[in-house]
């Protein structure tokens, strides 16, 4: 839908081997996108760290024994322009975020414009505007960068690439290695906005809607967290493709823990739960860009849910779920209703349906 | 094969209605509810109106939603 | 205003106790697939008493729809001077030649809309190109089919046509009861079906077959509401039929849209996947409107029913089978690469229980 971000890990992909030739769901985000990494990418180009597969890599080190993260990042967001964003800020943004869930301060970032012929000047400008303010909010500039332009067959374009490098303080270590037993889970406001105003925007575009993409930068607030809390701070992750469910159940599998989430906690705009409704999606998939999830030491909650409702950002934060002592590795669900499901990783891009 | 989800008629030109749910305003046809008026609660599915609904009622059937919002209303 | 998780809890509970005065295992079927995946999302399963349990039948209007049907609209998208308009639940059926969506990849014109009368309104944009609703459903999304094709003669649209595979919910029900092979002890009856149908419809379920029949509506607390009422009249060794989504559901049903179904359409036998065919189950276009029917216009051949091998969609949809009895499933059939249509769809019943199936903790 927007950011691809880099994906999880080729073991939890669909088993199936890759077909002849690649088709749109291979870029969903889901098991399949795992299935291509895993069967195509990581063969030819995986090694120490690259297997890894995360968000932001850690390249060697800083002369104060911290460590230096790199992230690069595709946005082909359509339409362009959505409610609450654009593809510019979405290209700034989810850079940022990737280096910042991983406890780095962002520093530098190089873009990379590949433009169809025929792209409305205008539009650009606008597309650039909206990076340009939205590089000022979280605080990093554009360094370097390249522009290419493309001939095309169908409509005009814009493809926005974004490669962001940042530094990690020596102390911070995130990985859901660090999950444990009684660990809880937070997050920083209501799920879905930004894959819902897409989908709106692109399923339905005759439906007026206060549903708004939450792009934003979330360097502010990790930082925030990350200062006042240190390592009570196990992981965290921004939710995008595949949504809140996608990254519970990837950090489940991940840790080798069980994660619980309470449906009743996690918050969900009525308006968005009503488009979710209409186009039959569940939101617990649906992208967000501006949410954060994090696994904190319970000693640490209420401290990390009070800094959160302080910033901006994070006004509607709450508790979600919470790591029980089980050791399967598997995402749970406690419904409103009291039942009991499994979460898994959704397996390709969304679709609405009527039925 | 048959999401439906009610909404409030907030206009009616001919055949068409503008609905409203929690702000999201779709125009749906009313051809199989010819009676609709503004201000009537229906369920609509697939662009269209299917059947009017009691305002209580509705507020009944989608009490799930309505648990929400004063959820909603009350943290965030 | 009792909360709906009150009346949830209520409703289970009664559920339980009701199951423990039937003293028997107690099957029941929903045919509606926004039951199946209310019922799978909400972990309802993970909550009813172990001796009771919820099929899913021949609910999900893209798992019951014939291959050969699906074959045709895929044709037809791929014809010169074509636009085909469907909602987005079709685009990745598999047919023998690929899905909807490969066909766009190929280059065909194929548009996601979410109303029939978009498809109509494309028609009316581009003179020169044939515009084609490819649509499937039941009593709900075929009264939209029959209002395009009505609008569109009233606007004499000579580029506008339907591919319809409309089915009857109630005479498949039927069958499935005749055939006798699954052993059920009541009907979870479709809400929004029952809204164009009405709860008139289900009486020959309860007089000829003593099956208890319930009408409910899609929140958790009215499936559990509903399964409490099944499991009562089960104990009780009653059969009634009983509208518990009296909010939309009339015992006439809509009739301006029962109206407008049959000025369209009438019925006929046709094919439903894996049931075979089912005697005046389906809804095809009238003479009077044949000139907006492309099966006709476009001269479509018709194609002989085959399935994949080894699938077995039809006896899941029939609820002979678990998902989990196919040895297809979850091995080389899975929601990335389906192959029968149960997988396909969202709320098909093996998609449903690829992704819901496991509950944890039992």
């Amino acid at each position: 839908m927007s950011a691809t971000r880099k994906t999880t890990i080729g073991k939890q992909g669909s088993g199936m081997s890759l077909p002849e030739r690649i088709m749109l769901a291979h870029g969903g985000g889901g098991q399949l996108t795992d299935d291509l990494i895993g069967g195509c990418i990581l063969p030819r180009l995986g090694n120490e760290i690259l297997n890894e597969l995360l968000d932001a890599a850690e390249v060697g080190q800083d002369g104060d024994g911290g460590r230096l993260a790199v992230t690069i990042d595709s946005h082909v967001v359509e339409p362009w322009r959505f409610p609450g964003g654009d593809i510019g800020r979405l290209a700034v943004c989810g850079t940022v975020n990737d280096l910042a869930v991983c406890g780095a301060r962002p520093v530098g970032l190089a873009l990379s414009l590949i433009i169809t012929e025929g792209f409305a000047r205008v539009d650009l400008e606008e597309i650039l505007d909206s990076l340009s303010k939205a590089a000022g909010e979280a605080g990093v500039a554009v360094v370097t960068g390249d522009t290419k332009v493309i001939g095309h067959n169908g409509q005009a374009e814009i493809y926005i690439t974004t490669a962001g490098v940042g530094r990690i303080p020596r102390e911070r270590k995130l990985s859901p290695k660090r999950i444990q037993a009684g660990d809880v889970i937070l997050i920083n406001g209501p799920i879905g906005d930004h894959g819902l105003a897409v989908m709106l925007a692109r399923q339905m575009p005759e439906v007026t809607s206060p549903v708004r993409s939450d792009v934003a930068a979330l360097n502010g607030l990790i930082e925030l967290m990350l200062r006042n809390l240190g390592d009570e701070v196990a992981f965290m992750r921004d939710p995008t493709r595949g949504g809140v469910a996608a990254l519970t159940a990837e950090a489940a599998m991940r840790s080798g823990a069980h994660v619980v989430l309470n449906e009743e906690e996690i918050p969900v705009q009525p308006c968005v739960l009503h488009a979710a409704e209409m186009l039959g999606l569940d939101v617990l998939e649906v992208a967000n860009e501006g949410k954060v999830v994090l696994f904190v030491r319970p000693s640490a909650a209420e401290a990390a849910l009070a800094l959160m409702r302080a910033h901006p950002l994070g006004q509607g934060a709450r508790r979600i779920g919470q790591v029980t002592d089980d050791t399967d590795g598997i995402c749970e669900l406690r419904t409103r209703i009291g039942g009991r499901r499994v979460i898994q990783k959704p397996y390709g891009e969304q679709l609405p349906r009527i039925c | 094969m048959c999401l439906a989800v009610p909404a409030l008629v907030v206009e009616c030109v001919g055949e068409d209605a503008l609905t409203d749910m929690h702000g999201n305003r779709v125009r749906v046809s009313t051809v199989l509810v010819p009676e609709v008026k503004v201000g009537d609660w229906v369920l609509i599915h697939a662009g269209f109106a299917l059947q009017k609904l009691d305002e209580e009622e509705a507020k009944e059937t989608f009490g799930v939603l309505a648990d929400l919002e004063r959820h909603a209303g009350a943290d965030l | 205003m009792i909360s709906t998780l009150d009346r949830a809890s209520t409703a289970l509970a009664q559920l339980d106790r009701a199951a423990q005065a039937a003293g028997r295992a107690l099957q029941f079927m929903e045919v509606c697939g926004t039951h199946t995946m209310a019922a799978f999302r909400s972990g309802l399963h993970s909550l009813m008493p172990a001796s009771v349990t919820l099929l899913s039948g021949p609910g999900c209007p893209v798992c019951v729809t014939a291959q050969a049907d699906i074959d045709q609209m895929i044709e037809l998208a791929q014809e010169a001077g074509v636009c085909l308009c469907t909602y987005g639940d079709m685009l990745r059926v598999p047919g023998r030649k690929g899905s909807l969506e490969k066909a766009r990849g190929r280059g065909a014109d194929v548009h996601v809309v979410y109303s029939s009368m978009e498809a109509v309104q494309q028609a009316e944009r581009n003179p020169r190109r044939q515009v084609v609703f490819a649509a499937v459903g039941f009593e709900t999304t075929a009264p939209a089919t029959a209002a395009a094709v009505v609008a569109a003669g009233k606007k004499r649209l000579s580029n506008f046509s339907v591919i319809a595979s409309h089915k009857q919910v109630v005479p498949a029900m039927l069958a499935l009861l005749k055939a006798g092979e699954v052993r059920l002890d009541g009907f979870l009856c479709p809400g929004h079906v029952s809204v164009i149908i009405g709860s008139q419809v289900y009486r020959p379920l309860v007089a000829d077959f003593a099956m208890p029949c319930v009408i409910a509506g899609f929140e958790e607390f009215q499936i559990a509401e509903a399964l409490a009422t099944l499991a009562q009249m089960a104990a009780s060794g009653r059969a009634e039929l009983v509208n518990q989504y009296a909010q939309a559901v009339t015992t006439a049903g809509n009739k301006v849209a029962v109206r407008l179904l049959e000025e369209v359409f009438e019925p006929a036998n046709v094919v439903w996947r894996g049931l075979g065919q089912i005697p005046q189950s389906g809804l095809v276009v009238r003479k009077k409107w044949e000139s907006f029917d492309a099966r006709k216009k476009f001269n479509l051949p018709a194609r002989a029913e085959s399935e994949p091998a080894g699938c077995l969609c039809g006896q899941v949809i029939a609820g002979v089978v678990k998902p989990v009895d196919c040895s297809l499933f979850g091995t080389t059939c899975t929601p990335v690469n389906p192959i029968g249509p149960c997988m396909v769809s969202s709320e098909g019943t093996c998609q449903a229980w690829f992704k819901y199936g496991r509950t944890a903790g039992r």
